[in-house]
């Protein structure tokens, strides 16, 4: 075992590690800003509003993730009007192809956590609000998401860590992330246990930080444990 | 507080002792065909304290419901200090209610629930002044202040900043009487508020509630507490199978029942 190699690669697969974390961090901020408005139409009282979003959910949950990175890679430049359009300097770049294919795949799985944590919200604490004179809206964004954003925290958690792992397939469209550094070491040196096991350990790293984040932030929103009850 | 005098009719000029502070017409609802409320009407002056009896299933809950339109009713109408909701039948088939209209409504009906519905992420204080700011938009400190105000009066003073899952059941129910409080209602609707709580912590909510019957407010208290209904009420309303099965002053509803079946629920229910 090739200790100094490992050692010698960590810059490399920290600048990787770096990407990896870039494209998780924007892509997750993305996909729960694009899953609120989802998953609020999927909670709707109408039932075509409710269905605007299903064929969006079944898609990006039905179809495998590289499927959607090459899609939204190889397959956007085919269109003569995206070469065209001022997006394309955006489009064209494989890095903010890989965060808006997994901003739109996490975005499916979030909306339906964030639907489930909706409907489990008890239904008479929608009622006192009601009761009081809130509207529909109000109650929903000063009662109902406050509450469901805390049930829904730990499955969200899960979503991240899967995230995480995903992002690995940004290497297959050119990106450097810590798998694509990983890869190119390799390459080089062929030396693959060596570099693959020092990447496993830093996706170990990050993913043991992002399970202690959701538990602060799962401990931060939390009533204080009662003494009663 | 001087302004419940006032509206209550005790001294002011605009004391208005003919117009009811809540009336309720002839409300008929539904569930799946079979009929629940068979057109219950009501009126409740200001000051006035309301029982509701009625054997389970009688459709009680169910009438409180349809007061603040929780459930909304086939048809009727309901009036809260001269503003009136009315239920209108759709072409479609449905029924229709304009949404602002009751929530303005809801905001003049305190409800207080069986089960609390305190919100859990909330402390005591942070349920009490949700409406009150955002509803209202009353300026936080005044909010604040009147919760305080409202704490002490169920005495939950030293309490403000528990969460709900810190009281026990009787605090939990004196809290949500808080929250219903600030909103300053018209009318207060009590569905059981005793129900769920373990003997030996039913008379703390009971006297709370008697508090509030001898201020002088217009409540409506759908109760298994005969005892109780009919010490602190004027008079009681016995609901049976979606009617008003006999109604009139609680004094001589409870001496001398006129229908067999109040005289068979009063039986059954005082021992
Ligand atoms: N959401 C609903 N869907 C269908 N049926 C309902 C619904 N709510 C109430 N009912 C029915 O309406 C009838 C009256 O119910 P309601 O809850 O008003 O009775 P209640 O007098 O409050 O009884 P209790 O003393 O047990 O609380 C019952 O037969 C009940 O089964
Ligand atoms: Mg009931």
């Amino acid at each position: 075992m090739d200790v100094a190699l490992m050692v010698d690669s960590l810059p490399r697969l920290a600048r990787g590690m770096l990407t990896t974390f870039e494209l998780v961090a924007l892509s997750g901020v993305a996909g729960v800003l694009l899953a609120v408005p989802v998953a609020l139409a999927r909670v709707s009282r109408r039932a075509w509003v409710r269905a605007v979003p299903l064929g969006y959910i079944f898609f990006l949950r039905g179809t495998p993730l590289l499927v959607q990175i090459f899609l939204v890679y190889y397959g956007l430049g085919q269109f003569e009007t995206v070469r065209e359009s001022f997006l394309w300097p955006v489009l064209r770049e494989a890095y903010w192809c890989a965060i808006i294919a997994f901003s739109l795949n996490t975005s499916a799985y979030t909306a339906e956590i964030l639907r489930g944590a909706i409907q489990a919200v008890p239904p008479g604490e929608v009622e006192a609000a009601r009761a009081l004179g809130m509207p529909r809206a109000m109650a929903m964004r000063r009662i109902v998401l406050p509450r469901a954003v805390r049930m829904a925290l730990p499955a969200y958690g899960n979503e991240v860590i899967l995230m995480l792992k995903g992002s690995a397939l940004a290497s297959t469209i050119t990106l450097l992330d810590l798998t694509g550094a990983a890869r190119t070491i390799i390459a080089k040196t062929y030396k693959p246990l060596e570099i693959f096991l020092a990447a496993g350990v830093l996706y170990l790293l990050m993913t043991f930080v992002i399970v202690r984040l959701v538990r602060w932030a799962e401990r931060r929103l939390a009533p204080p444990a009662g003494s009663r009850s | 507080m001087t302004e419940n005098a006032t509206r209550n009719g005790d001294s002011g000029l605009d004391a208005k002792p003919n117009v009811p502070a809540l009336e309720v017409l002839e409300i008929h609802k539904s569930y799946c065909g079979q009929a629940v409320l068979r057109g219950v009407s009501m009126r409740a002056h200001d000051g006035e304290v309301i029982a509701i009896l009625g054997s389970s299933g009688s459709g009680k809950s169910t009438f409180l419901r349809c007061i603040n339109f929780l459930e909304v009713p086939e048809s009727g109408a309901v009036r809260v200090g001269g503003e009136e909701v009315r239920v209108r039948r759709r072409k479609t088939g449905g029924h229709a209610v304009d949404q602002k209209q009751i929530n303005r409504l809801r905001a003049r009906i305190g409800f207080v629930f069986q089960s609390f519905n305190l919100w859990p992420h909330r402390s005591v204080l942070g349920n009490i002044i949700e409406a009150p700011v955002h509803v209202l938009g009353l300026p936080r400190a005044e909010a604040v202040a009147r919760a305080e105000a409202l704490l002490d009066k169920v005495g939950m003073a030293d309490r403000r900043d528990l969460y709900p899952n810190q009281l026990s059941g009787g605090q939990r129910q004196r809290a949500a009487i808080a929250r219903a409080l600030a909103m300053e209602p018209d009318v207060i609707l009590f569905d059981e508020p005793t129900s769920a709580l373990d003997p030996e912590l039913v008379g703390e909510v009971l006297g709370v509630i008697r508090r509030l019957a001898d201020e002088g407010r217009t409540m409506l208290i759908v109760t298994h507490e005969i005892g109780f209904a009919r010490e602190v009420s004027d008079r009681t309303l016995f609901l049976h199978e979606g009617r008003v099965e006999e109604e009139g002053p609680s004094g001589r509803m409870f001496a001398r029942p006129d229908s067999d079946r109040l005289r068979r629920f009063l039986a059954s229910h005082l021992n």
